[in-house]
């Protein structure tokens, strides 16, 4: 209970101090210093709870319910105020309605119910803060090497770029501060058993990404920002309507009385479901609307890492893991979600072929990974739900990593297109093998993510979701397409090393260092995370663990990982073989550029580009089929719930 | 649950037994594939063991190479497709055998990239396309089999009371369909071909010489073995005399095979990928529904 109130606050008042730090080194030592006393706080709760039950802790506080309305009041106000001078006034409207109604709620609905157990912890939020703690904490300390680049980037040539005084100005503390805040917001969603506190602290984190989006102030920084706060406030008002509904119907806030009553009772919770469901679909960035997480790669890198890979949108999925047991009963949610996940999964797994930017297909191939999460918690089974745990730890792992290791490059070679990756592991050798292994822990056997996937088919089958498999087994496909092509481009070598990475920032080493053995430890030590961290949670949700993957393959796979790394880190280098040029229709005249000399003793260059397959998977192909068909969907499952009258417990 | 049980020692005995065993069974394999195809063109066709001889020569070549790495990677390759094959053999789970099989795959394909080259390039990226044209329907086959024999451990064919293939025609035709494509053959030998008319400059072997190319080879038959086992596993039941007609299915299938890749012109990689999908839609997706419903 300390450790939880102290990881709440804490990151808080760091923010507060970050505010007034304008100085570098200073900010250096505070948020250096900061992310460790987290990330320790975070392992030292995770220690003391490890393979816990569901355990809650009596807290219940007006103060806090106060505190809470009016960070609801602040977070509306400054929409309103951005909407109002940026003059989108659609975003004024929503927040206005969103304001209005939490304000209904907290005064007239609220008072009459009491939740005695405020906060919680299980082993799901023990993950959720081992993730937020260690590797949220970690991006935070890359943020500062990065930032200092980005912010010298705008000082020097920001002029000659035509940025105004205003998107030249550094930022930075509001920028770190925000961080921070992001932090704390995300350990009330995971940590609060009240529905209103969970509610505020997902507030919490669409303002503080707004913000983060919004950081260059660009007009496609602001189109942007304003995208994601439209649709996040539209998935707000959703969890809103849940809140009321929860308090109409059912008589309760506290999310633990909810899921009893639900299980007892589905047609009281449904509709409540389904509009909870809803908010963690465009939490998760699911189809229709993933545009916003596509047009929050504008942010700075570490924004990226932060809120679109590792936690923010695992808030989304946070909540509908937690929802999965009400799914099992309620069939209008659980197949919204169900389907909606399974079509992201698969469309944007396409869409991530058509990309060259590296940024995007790590945007869409997070929207897919995320869809395959959200598929597994509509399933709601206890293999699916397992299979889910696993994808969350995993894609947090490598995606941050990946992130940070794009973000690092970018600043390096000045491109952040896989097309000019061409030689990387030449010019950022140590970078190349960071980026090499965080592509793998994404997606290829034998790391996590396969054995989670395979988990995924086994729950999908017991639970005769025919569609999903097929969309399963294609969108797979896919994912090797595009993982494979990039990791091939990153395995060139000419041998001509003109090493570029002497001047990357300590501060980054020390993160991708630091992410990096996160993803091989998760790995390589399979078998002992599922054991100690997702089964406990399994058994104490469902009493049983369902069918899982056998022991005996999760070492097999955890002996081949070990392989695998050894070769990556100690196996490719240099030899001592004879070394010849490359064929090229001619004599070579220079390797690295692929130079050669022509039958008209010119020289010529050869030239090869990845295959894009535009024609088949271009976003203007695939994204209106996605937008169409999920938007459908979830309107007419949000018809179909919201026409059966619920009776009242 | 945490520690092993005796299922993973079988793994780690079948893995060095097949890499002991499938090259041998795969060279015999080989050598009859260019007797038959020499046959079917009216030719005598080469001597039994000549890939055997082939290979031989190849280990004894001088070591030359582009990148440094591609044969780092190509032992990776090899190795995963040992642990496919181990997997497999011993009775292990098929998915688990497919994607480690597909990790064999995308080693080759790194290690065509690191030279650099631009036919190399061009190869690694078709084979990345046939991994994607035959994935689904992969994992659909898998699927199938897991839901007719009721577990994905290819151990329990032997105590089934039919074999799967009673419940798979749909799926085992899919996945005759795609055993072209992991075979490397005509038409779809897109990446790489052992025709010489279907290339100007090789694909993904351009700059792979010596020892790395003889690994090639090597990893070649032991993915033949390992996929004619995928084909056998359909026709295996409570009875040993099935193991024999597995074997008589695996090779008739085999020879199919050979015979599509003599008789058929390469095709684009926009027809493979196409076909290989639609193939998977519908023998898999009929399939499934089926032995859901059924």
């Amino acid at each position: 209970m300390e450790l939880i109130s102290f990881l709440i606050l804490f990151p808080l008042v760091i923010a507060v101090l970050l505010l007034f730090v304008k100085a570098d080194w200073p900010r250096n030592v505070i948020v250096g210093m900061s992310a460790a006393v987290i990330a320790v706080a975070s392992i030292a709760l995770s220690v003391r709870y490890i393979g816990a039950p569901w355990i809650g802790f009596e807290f219940s506080s007006e103060v806090a319910d106060y505190i809470g309305t009016t960070i609801g009041v602040v977070i509306a106000a400054t929409v309103i105020g951005f909407g109002v001078k940026y003059k989108n006034y659609f975003a004024v409207v929503l927040a206005a309605i969103q304001v209005v109604g939490s304000l209904v709620f907290e005064f007239g609905f609220a008072h009459s119910v009491h939740v005695p157990v405020g906060l919680y912890i299980d082993s799901l939020s023990i993950v959720m803060a081992l993730i937020i703690g260690v590797i949220g904490s970690g991006i935070c300390v890359y943020a500062l090497g990065y930032m200092m680049d980005f912010q010298k980037h705008l000082d020097d040539h920001g002029e000659e770029e035509g940025l105004t005084e205003l998107q030249r100005r550094d930022r930075r503390p509001t920028f770190f501060a925000l961080m921070f805040v992001f932090l704390s917001a995300m350990y009330v969603i995971v940590f609060s058993n009240n529905m209103t506190w969970m509610f505020t602290g997902w507030e919490v984190t669409t303002v503080c990404s707004f913000l983060l989006i919004a950081y260059t102030r660009t007009e496609e920084a602001i189109r942007n920002a304003f995208r994601q706060i439209i649709m996040n406030i539209a998935g707000g008002i959703g969890f809103l309507v849940a809140l009321f509904l929860a308090v109409i119907l059912a008589n309760t806030l506290s999310f633990e009385r909810f899921v009893l009553i639900g299980l007892e009772h589905p047609e009281i919770v449904s509709v409540a479901v389904c509009a909870l469901a809803f908010a963690g679909l465009t939490k998760s960035a699911q189809m229709p609307f993933h545009t916003w997480l596509l047009g929050a790669m504008v942010a700075p890198t570490p924004t990226s890492a932060l809120l679109h890979s590792s936690t923010m949108v695992k808030a989304g999925v946070f909540l509908l893991i937690k929802l999965a047991p009400l799914f099992m009963v309620c069939t209008v949610p659980a197949s919204m979600v169900v389907l909606v996940g399974g079509f992201t999964f698969m469309l944007c797994s396409f869409m991530a072929i058509s990309q060259s930017n590296a940024k995007r297909v790590l945007a869409y191939s997070t929207i897919a990974n995320l869809g395959l999460i959200v598929a597994c918690a509509g399933v709601g089974s206890p293999e699916a739900i397992w299979a889910a745990t696993l994808l969350v730890i995993f894609h947090a792992a490598a995606k941050s990593l990946l992130f940070l290791c794009v973000g690092t490059a970018e600043h390096h070679i000045g491109s952040r297109d896989i097309e000019d990756m061409d030689l990387l592991f030449d010019r950022m050798p140590r970078l190349a093998r960071f980026m090499m292994l965080g592509i793998m822990c994404m997606f290829i056997a034998p790391f996590g993510m396969l054995i989670a996937k395979w988990a995924t088919l086994v729950s999908f089958v017991e639970a005769g979701q025919l569609i999903l498999i097929l969309l399963l087994a294609f969108g797979s496909g896919a994912t090797f397409m595009f993982w494979a092509k990039w990791l091939g481009k990153l395995s060139g070598i000419a041998g001509s090393p003109e090493n570029v990475e002497l001047t990357v920032h300590p501060s980054e080493w020390i993160s991708l260092v630091i992410m990096a053995c996160i993803a091989v430890v998760a790995c390589i030590a399979l078998p002992i995370v599922s054991n100690a961290f997702v089964e406990p949670y399994i058994v104490s949700v469902f009493g049983v663990l369902g069918r899982d993957v056998t022991i005996d393959n999760l070492w097999i796979s955890s002996i081949l990982a070990v392989f695998v790394f050894v070769v990556l880190f100690g196996g490719v280098r240099s030899s001592k073989k004879k070394r010849v040029s490359a064929y090229l229709s001619g004599v070579s005249v220079d390797d690295a550029t692929r130079t050669y000399r022509n039958s008209l003793s010119g020289e010529s260059v050869a030239t090869s580009r990845n295959l894009y397959l535009d024609s088949y998977f271009g976003e203007d192909k695939m994204r209106p089929i996605g937008e169409a068909l999920c938007g459908a969907i979830i309107v007419v499952a949000l018809l179909a719930s919201g026409l059966v009258v619920p009776p009242i417990l | 649950m945490l520690f092993v049980t005796e299922n993973f020692i079988f793994t780690l005995i079948g893995t060095v037994a097949f890499a002991i065993l499938a090259p041998v069974v795969g060279c015999l394999l080989a050598g009859l594939d260019r007797i038959i195809s020499a046959r079917m063109q009216g030719r005598v066709g080469p001597p039994l063991l000549q890939p055997y001889y082939d290979v031989r020569k190849l280990i004894a070549k001088d070591d030359v190479t582009v990148s440094g790495v591609d044969g780092v990677y190509m032992t990776c390759a090899l190795v995963f497709t040992a642990f496919a094959g181990g997997i497999f053999f011993s009775g292990g789970n098929l998915l688990m055998s497919a994607f480690v099989i597909t990790m064999a795959a995308l080693f080759f394909i790194m290690a065509a990239y690191s030279s650099r080259s631009p036919f190399a390039e061009l190869g690694a990226g078709r084979e990345a396309v046939q991994v994607m044209s035959y994935e689904p329907m992969v994992l659909l086959m898998a699927v199938c089999f897991f839901m007719a024999a009721g577990s994905f451990n290819v151990g329990e064919t032997f105590w089934l009371k039919l074999p799967v293939i009673c419940y798979t025609i749909p799926a085992f035709i899919g996945f005759l369909f795609i055993l072209t494509i992991k075979l490397r053959k005509s038409p779809f030998d897109l990446s790489t071909s052992h025709h010489a008319h279907q290339e100007l400059v090789r694909g993904t072997t351009t700059e792979m010489s010596g020892k790395t190319l003889a690994k090639v080879e090597v990893m070649h038959w032991c993915e033949t073995v390992l996929f004619l086992g995928w084909t056998g596993m359909f026709f295996i039941w409570g009875n040993p005399v099935s193991i024999v007609l597995a074997i008589v299915a695996a090779l008739a299938a085999w020879f199919f095979e050979i015979w599509i890749d003599n008789n058929f012109a390469r095709v684009k990689w926009q027809a493979m990928l196409k076909w290989a999908w639609i193939v998977a839609l519908v023998c898999g997706g009929i399939n499934i529904v089926l032995l859901a419903f059924i």
